[in-house]
C-alpha cells in the first residue's frame, strides 16, 4: 500500500514550518528528504509517523504501517542487546530477532549490556530494531549519524533488502547511501508567514 | 503488554533502577517520626496509621519523576507511541510496574514498621488492607502526573505540586481505614470509598494520561 | 451571527474593550454600596457582634473561588473540543484571580474564626476544602508557567483542570467525611451558606440585601478582571507569535 500525503502543512513549536507539501511513497521505493537544518525534516517525519497532527492536509496509508526511528534509539543501557531487541519484537509481535542481529552483525555483541556499546554500535542496534517491527514503511531520521563506512553499507544493504521485499523507506539524510532513491527537496515548501494583519485564531 | 511490564520490572531490578529506594525511604520516615515527636508509645500508637500512610504516599511520590522521564529521554516513548500497543495500555502497564516495584513492597513492609510505631493489634490487618487498596490509585494518579510533566527538564518539583492535591481523597480514606481499624471502629464506608476511588482511577485515568502523553510527544 | 464569533482574538479584544468600562463601573459601584451598607448600616449580630460583617467579603470571595474554577473548567472544555485559543487563554487568565479569591476566603475565614472558635485556624471541613482548592489553583498556574509551547500548555492544563475538578469534588466529600460533626462551631458558619434554599431562614433580609450587592460586585469584578487579563494574554501571545515569525524570516 502506498503512503500518501496531500497538501500537508506542519508546525513545530506552534510555528508553521512547511506547507503545500505533497508526497507519495510507493511500495519498493525509497524517498530521501533533503533540506537545510531547521527546515522541518524531523517534524515532517514525526507528523507522517502520527506522533503529531498536521496543521492541514491529509495523510493516508501510514497508520499502523510505519516503523519510526528518530534521533534517539530507545535503548535501555542496563538491558543486553538481545533483551532490547526481544522487547521490541514482543511489542510488535514478531517471532525472531535473528535476522536483525545478522543484518547488523550484532551476534558477537548479543549478550553485552547496551550501555557498554560504542555510539556506532548503539546506532546499529537502534536500526536493527526496524527489522523486528515487521512494518512495511520505515521512517528514518538521520540514520547514519555516528556510523562508520562499513556500518553505513550494512544499513544500505538492509534498506535494499527491505525494498526488495516490497517495503518502502522515507529517509532524512545528507549522505548518499547508494540507493536507487527519489529525492524530495523540502526548501520550496517552506511556509510563508501569514500576512501581518491577519490576526486570526492561530495568532501567527 | 506483558513485554512492557516485564521490561520495566527488569529495569527496576537492575543496577540504577531504583528498586527498594522507596522502601528505604519509607523506613527512614518511620524511624524519623518518633525521633521528631518523642518516644511516648501512646502518642505513637495514635498517629501510627497516619504516619504510615503519609510515608507510603511520599515513598510513591519519590520514584514518579523517573517513571516516564527515562523513556522520554531515550526515545522509547516515541517508539512506543508508534507501536501496535495503545498508549493507554502502555501507561497502565507502566503504572502497574510502578506499583509492583514501589507500592507492593510498601504494603508488605508496613506491618513491620507498624510494630516500630506501636500500632495497636487490630490495626495491622486494616493497615495492610488500606494500603493494598490505596497504593494502586497512588501509582495510577502518579502516572498521570508524570505524563503531564514528562517534557519538562525540572519536572520533579512541579510533579509533586500537581500530584499531591490529587492524592488527597486517597490519603483521607486510606488513613481513615487504618485509623478506624486500629481503634476498632466501623470501617465499611471508608473501605468502600477507597476501593471505589482506586477502581475508578484505574479505569479512567489511563485515558487522561495517554492523552496528555500524546500532547507531550508532538 | 454566532457566539463563537467572539472566539476570534481580534473580535474579542474590540468587544471586550467596549464593554469593560461598564463592567468595571458597575462592579465598583456595587462593591462600594454593598460594603458601606454592610459595614455601617446593618445591625450587629446578637451572637457574633460586629465580626459577622466580614461575611460581606468572605462569602462573595468563597463563591467566586469556586465559580472561577467552574469557569476555567468550561473554558478548558471549549478549548479541548472547539480549539478556540481565546478560551484557553481565558482559563489561564482566570486562574490567578480565582486563586486570590480563594486566598481572600481563607484569610477572612481565619479572621472570622478567631473570635468565634478562639483559634486562627481550625481544620473545619469547609476551610480545609478551600485550602485544597488553593493547592489545585497553584498546581494549575504552575503548569501553565512551566511549559513553553502555548498549545501544549493549553492542552495539558485543560486536562489537568478536568481531572482536577473530579478530584476536587472527591476531596470535598472526603474532607467532610474526615471531619464530620466534630466541630459544631461550623453550624454558626452556616450563615455563610448563602447558596441554596436555606438562605431565607438563615440570613435575615437586613444582612441579605447588602450581601447580595457585594456578591454581584464580586461577580462583575471577576468578569472585568478576567476580560482584562485575557486581553493581556492575547497580546502576549501575539507578541510571542510575531517574535517566532521574525526568527523564521531571518
Amino acid at each position: 500500500m502506498t503512503l500518501n500525503a496531500s497538501d500537508l502543512a506542519i508546525s513545530r513549536g506552534g510555528v508553521r514550518v512547511l506547507e503545500h507539501l505533497n508526497l507519495t511513497l510507493m511500495p519498493g521505493r525509497a524517498l530521501v528528504l533533503r533540506g537545510p537544518n531547521g527546515i522541518g525534516k524531523t517534524t515532517l517525519l514525526r507528523t507522517l509517523a502520527g506522533l503529531q497532527p498536521p496543521l492541514a492536509g491529509a495523510i493516508t496509508g501510514a497508520a499502523d504501517r510505519i516503523a519510526y526511528a528518530g534521533h534517539s534509539d530507545g535503548i535501555k543501557p542496563t538491558l543486553s542487546v538481545t533483551e532490547n531487541l526481544t522487547f521490541w519484537a514482543r511489542v510488535f509481535g514478531t517471532a525472531s530477532i535473528r535476522p536483525a542481529l545478522d543484518a547488523y552483525r550484532l551476534n558477537d555483541l548479543a549478550d553485552r549490556p547496551a550501555g557498554a556499546l560504542s555510539a556506532g554500535q548503539k546506532r546499529r542496534l537502534g536500526l536493527s530494531r526496524l527489522l523486528v517491527t515487521g512494518r512495511p514503511i520505515w521512517m528514518l531520521d538521520e540514520p547514519t549519524v555516528s556510523l562508520d563506512v562499513s556500518a553505513v553499507a550494512m544499513f544500505a544493504d538492509a534498506v535494499r533488502a527491505h525494498l526488495g521485499q516490497g517495503g518502502s523507506a522515507l529517509i532524512a539524510t545528507h549522505i548518499d547511501l547508494g540507493l536507487d532513491a527519489d529525492v524530495l527537496e523540502l526548501g520550496p515548501f517552506k511556509a510563508v508567514p501569514a500576512p501581518l494583519d491577519d490576526f486570526d485564531g492561530a495568532f501567527a | 503488554m506483558i513485554a512492557l511490564l516485564a521490561r520495566d520490572m527488569k529495569l527496576a531490578l537492575r543496577a540504577g533502577g531504583g528498586f527498594g529506594l522507596g522502601l528505604a525511604f519509607f523506613l527512614i520516615v518511620t524511624v524519623l517520626v518518633p525521633l521528631g515527636v518523642g518516644p511516648q508509645s501512646a502518642l505513637l500508637a495514635t498517629i501510627a496509621p497516619g504516619i504510615l500512610w503519609l510515608g507510603a504516599l511520599l515513598a510513591c511520590l519519590l520514584s514518579l519523576d523517573r517513571l516516564l522521564a527515562l523513556d522520554w529521554e531515550d526515545g522509547s516513548l516515541d517508539l512506543l507511541a508508534t507501536a501496535p500497543l495503545p498508549l493507554e495500555a502502555a501507561v497502565t502497564m507502566k503504572a502497574l510496574a510502578h506499583w509492583i516495584t514501589t507500592g507492593l513492597p510498601l504494603v508488605l513492609a508496613a506491618p513491620v514498621l507498624g510494630v516500630l510505631l506501636n500500632l495497636p493489634g487490630p490495626g495491622f490487618l486494616w493497615l495492610v488492607v488500606s494500603l493494598a487498596l490505596g497504593t494502586p490509585a497512588l501509582s495510577v494518579i502518579g502516572t498521570f502526573g508524570a505524563a503531564l510533566t514528562v517534557g519538562l527538564k525540572r519536572g520533579g518539583l512541579l510533579l509533586s505540586l500537581l500530584v499531591l492535591p490529587l492524592y488527597v481523597p486517597t490519603l483521607i480514606f486510606g488513613a481513615e481505614v487504618a485509623r478506624r481499624g486500629a481503634i476498632g471502629m466501623d470501617i465499611a464506608t471508608p473501605v468502600l470509598m477507597l476501593a471505589g476511588i482506586t477502581a475508578a482511577t484505574i479505569a479512567l485515568l489511563p485515558f487522561a494520561s495517554a492523552a496528555v502523553l500524546r500532547v507531550n510527544l508532538r | 451571527m454566532s457566539l463563537w464569533e467572539y472566539a476570534n482574538p481580534k473580535k474579542f479584544l474590540t468587544t471586550s474593550e467596549r464593554i469593560m468600562p461598564f463592567v468595571w463601573a458597575v462592579s465598583l459601584a456595587c462593591l462600594a454600596v454593598g460594603l458601606i451598607w454592610g459595614f455601617f448600616f446593618t445591625p450587629d449580630d446578637y451572637k457574633q457582634g460586629s465580626t459577622v460583617k466580614i461575611i460581606y467579603l468572605h462569602v462573595p470571595a468563597a463563591l467566586m473561588a469556586i465559580n472561577a474554577w467552574l469557569m476555567m473548567l468550561v473554558a478548558s472544555l471549549i478549548w479541548l473540543i472547539r480549539r478556540h485559543h481565546v478560551s484557553a487563554l481565558a482559563a489561564r487568565a482566570a486562574a490567578p484571580v480565582g486563586a486570590v479569591m480563594t486566598l481572600i476566603a481563607l484569610v477572612t475565614g481565619a479572621i472570622w474564626g478567631q473570635p468565634m472558635w478562639g483559634t486562627w485556624w481550625e481544620w473545619d471541613p469547609r476551610l480545609t476544602s478551600f485550602l485544597i482548592l488553593f493547592l489545585f489553583y497553584l498546581g494549575y498556574i504552575a503548569l501553565w508557567e512551566a511549559i513553553d509551547n502555548p498549545d501544549t500548555a493549553a492542552d495539558l492544563t485543560s486536562v489537568l483542570c478536568l481531572v482536577g475538578s473530579v478530584f476536587a469534588v472527591l476531596s470535598r466529600y472526603a474532607v467532610n467525611f474526615w471531619n464530620q460533626g466534630l466541630h459544631q462551631g461550623a453550624s454558626v458558619m452556616r450563615v455563610g451558606a448563602v447558596t441554596g434554599s436555606d438562605t431565607a431562614e438563615k440570613v435575615s433580609n437586613v444582612f441579605f440585601y447588602p450581601l447580595l450587592t457585594c456578591i454581584v460586585g464580586f461577580v462583575l469584578l471577576f468578569v472585568a478582571l478576567v476580560l482584562y487579563r485575557t486581553g493581556t494574554e492575547i497580546r502576549a501571545r501575539r507578541i510571542k507569535a510575531l517574535l517566532a515569525r521574525e526568527r523564521i524570516a531571518s
